[in-house]
């Protein structure tokens, strides 16, 4: 352990990570916006989903620093009286969830197929690939309404609500897989043809272990990379899902369903009940995809 | 034919790629399928303990007959017999029996090691694989075994690839092809990619090693002082089809076929001896479109119509070996003597 944390501290990515201002802040506040959403039912001032300490007096109160704000409620609070700070940091964690899940599952999902394809070849390899085709010519949110909307009509109402995270995830993932079967299927091709790969098969591997065990590991760099950014596409997806009405229910509220409800009052001069989810949405993700573009760069040796 | 000395049997093996354009652009451009016939009807026999030689020029099939003999390839046509077993026929399981018996050398020592993995993890994968030790303590020992037998530390084991030189490179590459206790190794010109002096160590090593256990190589390679320091018998390939095999010291000093004339006047003395040397006239014909006849009869300055029209077959020769020329079989060419 001593040993691995040495090598990282005197590795190349340290090093180019240390010279990189912008990066740092990003993973500061990506650091921040995963520690306050993963802890959020503790650290949060208050319970926005506990409606005995709701009081609709305090409803469309402005932030602390505007004349009219409460001091206990930081950024305000909505139409319900909850405070906008607590919803954010319990929104920012479904959010998280959903998207690293989405972007989890996806990677299974395209890394296996991609392997197949790449490995196996022939028809199978062509068959796998013209679904990829055909998936990349129509948008991802179409296809996470597609499924989002054949779940609705499969699923019973009074059900729908528990399970609408998982469909998000679903959707949001089964729209992602294809960049990664199709990175993974170009590596692939690269290494099966090396000569390691066939000597394990002359030692008499099976075609599955050569797979998961030699090509695997070494077609994991630029999965490592898009999967980062993916995370960042895959939270701006959920969010977009949920302001349309379609992403997980009110009673769970994700930052795009915080940025729905409070877009309903931004005419009316509660701009704060919209803007501050939207703004921590933008951090967020801002965050994540500097921190990817930053790793492409680090991992690719021809920037170097 | 095969007899208890043989250890493997190659009868006229053949190796087809197809390698025409994709359906599609065929249909469209009225293009026929094209089929490269890699290797065309080769046949040897390697007797225990023995190393044969295939020498020729880039693109002659002598790598594609290691990855045929290896079972990369299946063949187009012909069979493998090693020790008395079909290749092609024999079951699945028993094939896994027949793997730990050969084991194969490459020529890229910087492609042929998984960067990923640990030296002690490349050097234990045939013998967990054949599942040949039971503790994990059995099998670091043979490890370390292994790596002392190719001249490298036991403490080796848990570096990286990339922390070796070339030569030692191939080292870990010996100790892995040995670590299921093969009888038979496939070198596919294990020391083209290596320095000079390093060749030397590692076909040193190899020919210690072969005394020691008793190893039978099929040693691939177009480097014909390296052949000659390490074969038994030597075997010359042309454009897919071997035209003649022999002792080494009969190749060396006798070569009957033309084409094993021509290579063997092209290798450099440093004695200066000012010999009379046949230049190598003309090029490789495309194995696409191979001529008509005896393949060499485009550069072949003893070829006339037959070698045009009639494939020579193999021919045994009185002396050693065996032969496929016309030329030769009907006595037009006066065999050189080298010196």
């Amino acid at each position: 352990m001593v040993d691995l944390m040495r090598r990282f501290f005197d590795s190349d990515i340290w090093h180019s990570f240390k010279r990189n201002p912008l990066v740092i802040a990003a993973t500061i506040a990506a650091l921040i916006c995963l520690f306050a959403a993963s802890l959020a039912p503790w650290i949060a001032p208050h319970n926005p989903f506990d409606l005995k300490t709701l009081n609709l007096l305090d409803a469309f109160s402005p932030p602390a620093w505007i004349a009219a704000g409460k001091s206990e409620f930081l950024l305000g609070t909505d139409d319900q009286g909850r405070d906008v700070l607590s919803t954010i940091m319990h929104g920012s964690r479904v959010s998280l969830v959903v998207g690293i899940c989405a972007v989890f599952l996806s990677m299974v999902i395209g890394i296996t197929l991609g392997l197949i394809s790449g490995y196996v070849g022939g028809a199978l390899d062509a068959f796998i690939m013209r679904v990829a085709d055909i998936q990349l010519s129509f948008p991802a949110i179409l296809i996470a309404l597609l499924i989002d909307g054949v779940a609705r009509a499969v699923i019973a109402k009074e059900n729908h609500d528990q399970v609408a995270v998982y469909v998000l995830i679903f959707a949001i993932a089964a729209s992602g897989w294809v960049q990664y079967a199709r990175t993974v299927r170009g590596s692939t091709l690269v290494e099966r043809n090396k000569e390691y790969v066939q000597a394990a098969r002359v030692i008499g591997r099976r075609s599955l272990a050569i797979m998961f065990s030699h090509v695997l590991p070494n077609v994991m760099g630029p999965v490592m990379v898009l999967a980062t950014l993916h995370v960042g596409t895959a939270i701006i997806t959920e969010a977009t899902l949920s302001f349309l009405g379609v992403g997980v229910p009110p009673t769970q509220p994700s930052l795009g369903t915080l940025i729905r409800v409070g877009n309903d009052f931004l005419f009316s001069g509660e701009w704060w009940i919209t803007v501050f989810p939207g703004l921590a949405l933008v951090i967020l993700v801002l965050s994540i995809n500097i921190i990817g573009d930053w790793l492409r760069d680090a991992l690719n040796p021809k920037l170097r | 034919m095969s007899s208890a000395k043989t250890l493997l049997e190659v009868c006229d093996v053949a190796k087809e790629f197809d390698v025409s354009r994709p359906w599609l652009n065929r249909v469209l451009e009225g293009q026929d399928k094209q089929i490269l016939k890699a290797v065309d009807g080769v046949s040897f026999t390697i007797n225990r303990g023995e190393t044969l030689a295939l020498v020729g020029e880039s693109g002659c099939g002598k790598s594609t007959v290691a990855r045929l003999v290896c079972g990369l390839y299946t063949p187009s046509r012909g069979s493998i017999v090693f020790d008395g077993v079909d290749m092609a026929k024999v079951a699945s399981d028993e094939l896994r029996g027949l793997r730990k018996r050969f084991q194969m050398i490459f020529q890229d020592p910087y492609a042929s090691l998984n960067p990923r993995w640990r030296v002690g993890k490349i050097i234990a994968e045939p013998i967990v694989s054949h599942g040949l030790a039971t503790t994990r303590a059995e099998l670091k020992a043979r490890v370390g075994q292994l790596l002392t037998q190719v001249g490298l530390s036991p403490l080796d084991a848990d570096k990286f690839p990339h922390e070796f030189s070339g030569g030692q490179r191939q080292r870990i590459s010996i100790a892995r092809a040995l670590s299921s206790n093969p009888e038979f190794l496939v070198c596919d010109e294990p020391t083209s990619a290596l320095d000079v002096s390093v060749q030397a160590q590692i076909l040193n090593l190899m020919k210690d090693l072969q005394r020691e256990f008793g190893l039978t190589y099929l040693f691939i390679s177009h480097n014909l002082a390296v052949v000659s320091h390490i074969a038994t018998r030597v075997g010359v390939m042309y454009l897919g089809r071997l035209v003649e095999i022999a002792d080494t010291r009969r190749i060396f000093t006798r070569p009957l076929h033309p084409y094993t004339q021509m290579l063997q006047s092209a290798i450099p003395d440093l004695k200066m001896t000012g010999k009379q040397r046949t230049p190598v006239a003309g090029e490789v014909p495309n194995p696409l479109n191979p001529p008509t006849g005896c393949a060499f009869h485009p550069r072949c300055p003893h070829a006339n119509e037959r070698c045009r029209r009639e494939r020579p077959n193999m021919i045994e020769h009185p002396e050693s070996g065996q032969v496929a020329c016309h030329a030769v079989e009907e006595g037009r060419i006066d065999i050189k003597i080298a010196a």
